[in-house]
């Protein structure tokens, strides 16, 4: 696992408010090229918000967002995903009246793509069922071809994971990708992201499962209330004092408790 | 220059009017009642048919009128639209529809003895025939019967949406429907006062503005497209928004054919509009959410 | 539930994909047996056929109604296409047809060029001329477009009346109109069918399949890198190519052009031929308006009756039996002709 110490996105006080509330406040982060990125906080802590800025679907207030050298704020997001920093989001969007593999063939007709195939496109439908399949499309192999309306959870995220992956990023922001499925699917989802990592794509990652995210992040930023909190490794995090308070708990529960208890919740 | 002032102000009121009903049915329930310009031509001729044929009493000729108004708005949602809540394309086609047939209806000819409403014959009585002179400018009475119609139709309807239960229950479900429902708000019956609220509104637009002016079945598509013009500039469902763009339209509109003639009208109207879609599509008080919606 | 296989064996590999060739390519494997062409075939040649010969059938008067119908036919195709494909309800069907139908006629009197030449021109033209008008609204969605769409063609009479532009109330009459009614019918049955089947390639195409899914999600579509307005330009194009061809070619078989080009029955017959025929089937529309306008040609000594009468219809199935007529159409023949899986 190569990681560089160059940032690859530079996120400089970042601010937006919605009708008084502030839900992000003067937010500065890093994320490095190589590595995956943790977002934790409470809901409402404003990590939604945070991904909706980068990728240009709210305009923040004030601050701004350079990808490399780049300033990318208040750019339009499809400028931005063409850039190659795309996003999945929290609740699945798929396009429903269309078989899970014809989804990939939006990104696929982007102009980045284009550009890399130097107009030419080939067939783009064997291209989207390789993705699909490498994404975790494979045990039924009729899974690929139904009509995504028809798909479970489990595999509308990896469709939104798919269709990110289709316009060959640089950058993945996740927005919980692993909200709302079972253990057994998450168990066999961490695997996909940690090879994308070894791939070289950079991946910013939104997640309430903790267990999970620790044992793939290579660091971890941590909000509340909009403001960040602090960042540093998940051994830090997890020992911070002011992260369990405001994040796990005024007692100092075991982490694993909180997550049990969470799992409760979602179920 | 005082003149364009007055006349200004009445058309603004003019305009707020003719769109309350609209903005408030939208805003509440989220259903775009295409049938608005329809109900508002129908208020008309229902008055100068129980005026002219059945010799009512002329206020009495226009309560009933709006009462058959408000009744025909439920039965739009009881019978129509109660089926096609959150298909907004649905929604449109089938009030435009309704619309449709209440107006080309009126214009059908020879069916079971019924002549059609069609030509220039058709005038409501104004309610006092007088004219005043205000700074120096000849105004007539309807003209001030409007801007007081219109100022007691916004206060009114701020008094019931505040104070009223039904009111209330109007303004909670425009707010959150969700959360509302689980308060106890039946959210269909709300929809239905809302659309039978939004017809009566119309009704009572008709009725005092069209005074002025023959009644025509024609006018029903004008004033439809006036509703919409000033919902699109003010900002779908925003009361505030609407009131703003009447009166930017109102004066838009007198300026435009002082200096440059009546002919120009339409012009300004597109302009407007889509000046606002390109600046600010959101509309002139619409709110991010909304934006969202939109874009 | 799935689990994650590092390496899959080869055979089942290939398996998977032949599988996966199969579904993408069900079409073909028709091809295997006459059962399966037939039945593939049937209704698609039944349709053609029907068109040709409709002509033959008619007498003089019907004949021109064949032609109107088949415009309204090409109007309900393009309103289904924007509305059940792309997702952009244009309640102003009858600002295409003005734009079109404009733009032939002030060709063919101003600079006096014949029919042939001023359809083409006035097709394209007018569907750029309504595309840069419509500009401005395509980045509303939803009710929004449909309420500016539907006040477009309105506005555009008041405007055309008010400055007396391009003869004004009276419109410009004396237009050169096309050799002969046969001439005249075949021409326009031609048209449709081709945009009819260009039009269902279309939609499965890529292009297409962008289009369906600026419908279903068009936040997820910028996610993707894509510019829904360039694609929605596209698509209100397209949409537009037809309208206009209609116009133009409706103002050379009248040998006029006026405001009532943008009346009301332009926008809302095909809105109730394409509820009544089924959306999103892009048949259903063109079925229903040759069904739907002979009716209203038919009570058209009846004064609005006609309008009153599909604004009925269209009330009745857009309540009572949304999916239309041809959806249920094909759930019955589906039925009827078992389908043997290959």
């Amino acid at each position: 696992m190569s990681m560089g110490e160059e940032a690859l996105i530079r996120v400089q006080n970042l601010s937006k408010s919605f009708g008084g509330v502030k839900a992000t406040n003067d937010v500065s982060f890093e994320i490095k090229r190589g590595e995956i990125l943790g977002v934790i906080g409470p809901n409402g802590s404003g990590k939604t918000t945070l991904v909706n800025l980068i990728t240009g679907f709210v305009k923040p207030d004030a601050g701004n967002v350079y990808f490399g050298n780049k300033k990318i704020t208040g750019l339009d997001p499809a400028k931005i995903a063409d850039l190659g920093i795309v996003r999945t989001f929290q609740i699945v969007r798929p396009y429903h009246s269309l078989p899970a593999y014809k989804n990939l063939i939006v990104p696929l007709n982007s102009p980045r793509i284009k550009r890399t195939k130097g107009g030419k496109s080939g067939d783009r439908d064997a291209v989207a069922i390789d993705i699909l399949e490498e994404i975790g499309f494979e045990r039924d192999a009729f899974v690929p071809y139904k009509i995504a309306s028809t798909l479970p959870l489990g595999y509308l995220k990896r469709l939104e994971l798919a269709r990110c992956l289709a316009l060959k990023p640089e950058v993945i922001l996740c927005d919980e990708v692993f909200s709302g499925l079972s253990a057994s699917e998450i168990m066999s989802m961490v695997p996909v992201i940690e090879r994308l990592q070894m791939e070289g794509i950079t991946i910013l990652m939104i997640e309430h499962r903790l267990r999970e995210l620790f044992r793939l992040v290579n660091r971890v930023v941590v909000l509340t209330f909009g403001e960040k909190l602090m960042e540093g490794t998940p051994e830090e995090v997890v020992s911070n004092q002011k992260v369990r308070e405001a994040y796990l708990g005024v007692e100092t529960e075991e982490l694993e408790e909180e997550e049990e208890e969470e799992e409760e919740e979602e179920c | 220059m005082m003149d364009i002032l007055i006349y200004g102000t009445v058309n603004s009121v003019t305009f707020s009017l003719i769109a309350v009903g609209f903005t408030l049915v939208y805003g509440v329930s989220r259903l775009p009642n295409f049938a608005h310009g329809a109900l508002y031509v129908l208020v008309g001729f229902m008055t100068w048919s129980f005026v002219n044929d059945l010799n009512l009493y002329y206020p009495l000729a226009i309560i009933i009128s709006l009462c058959i108004a408000s009744l025909l708005g439920a039965l739009i949602y009881r019978l129509v639209l109660i089926r096609l809540r959150g298909l907004p394309t649905s929604e449109i086609i089938a009030s435009f529809a309704f619309g449709l047939i209440i107006l080309e209806g009126l214009r059908l000819q020879g069916i079971g003895g019924f002549k059609g409403f069609i030509g220039p014959f058709y005038v409501l009585p104004a309610f006092v025939d007088a004219k005043f002179r205000i700074a120096g400018v000849l105004i007539d009475a309807q003209r001030l019967i409007i801007i007081g119609g219109g100022l007691a139709v916004v206060i009114l309807l701020w008094l019931f949406t505040h104070y009223s239960k039904i009111g209330l229950s109007l303004r909670a479900i425009a707010q959150d429907e969700q959360a509302a429902m689980m308060l106890g708000v039946d959210s269909d019956r709300v929809a239905m006062i809302s659309l039978a609220l939004g017809a009566a509104l119309s009704g009572f637009a008709a009725v005092v503005i069209l005074p002025l002016g023959n009644v025509t079945a024609e006018a029903g598509y004008r004033v439809l497209i006036y509703a919409l013009a000033v919902c699109i500039i003010g900002g779908l469902g925003s009361w505030g928004g609407a009131i703003l763009a009447s009166f930017v339209l109102g004066f838009a509109m007198i300026l435009s054919t002082s200096f440059f003639g009546a002919v120009w009208e339409s012009v300004v109207l597109v302009g407007t509009i889509i000046l606002i879609l390109i600046f600010k599509p959101s509309g002139l008080l619409g709110k991010q959410k909304e934006l969202e919606e939109r874009v | 539930m799935t689990t994650n296989t590092p390496i899959a064996a080869k055979e089942e590999r290939q398996e998977r994909l032949d599988r996966g060739i199969k579904v993408r390519t069900e079409g073909l494997y028709a091809l295997t047996s006459w059962r399966e062409m037939s039945y593939l075939l049937a209704p698609r040649a039944l349709l053609i056929f029907g068109l040709l010969f409709l002509p033959l059938l008619m007498d003089p008067y019907w004949q021109r109604v064949v032609c109107v119908a088949a415009v309204y036919a090409l109007l309900a195709l393009s309103f289904d296409f924007l509305a059940e494909y792309v997702g952009l309800v244009c309640l102003g069907g009858a600002f295409f047809i003005g734009c079109g139908g404009y733009i032939s006629g002030l060709l063919n009197h101003h600079l006096g060029w014949s029919p042939f030449i001023t359809i083409p021109i006035a097709t394209i033209a007018g569907a750029m001329v309504s595309t840069l008008i419509l500009l401005p609204c395509l980045r509303l969605r939803g009710v929004y477009f449909a309420i500016v769409s539907f006040m477009f063609p309105m506005l555009t009479v008041n405007i055309i009346v008010a400055l007396n532009v391009f003869g004004g109330t009276e419109g410009i009459s004396a237009l050169a109109t096309l050799p002969n009614i046969w001439f005249d019918q075949y021409i326009v049955i031609a048209v449709l069918i081709i945009a009819l089947f260009v039009m269902r390639r279309l939609v499965n195409e890529d292009i297409g399949l962008i289009f369906r899914s600026i419908k279903d999600n068009d936040q997820a579509v910028r996610a993707s890198g894509i510019s829904i307005t360039l694609y929605k330009i596209k698509a209100v194009f397209i949409a537009a190519l037809m309208g206009c061809f209609g116009g133009a070619y409706m103002s050379h078989q009248y040998g006029w052009v006026g405001i009532s080009l943008f009346a009301m029955d332009f926008s809302i017959l095909p809105i109730a031929a394409t509820v009544m025929g089924g959306g999103g089937t892009l048949v259903g529309p063109v079925l229903g308006a040759l069904l739907l306008t002979p009716l209203s040609e038919a009570l058209r000594g009846f004064g609005q009756l006609r309008v009153v009468l599909y604004c009925l219809i269209l009330m009745g199935f857009i309540v009572y039996k949304p999916e239309g007529m041809m959806n249920y159409l094909q759930r019955k023949y589906h039925q009827f002709e078992h389908w043997r899986k290959v």
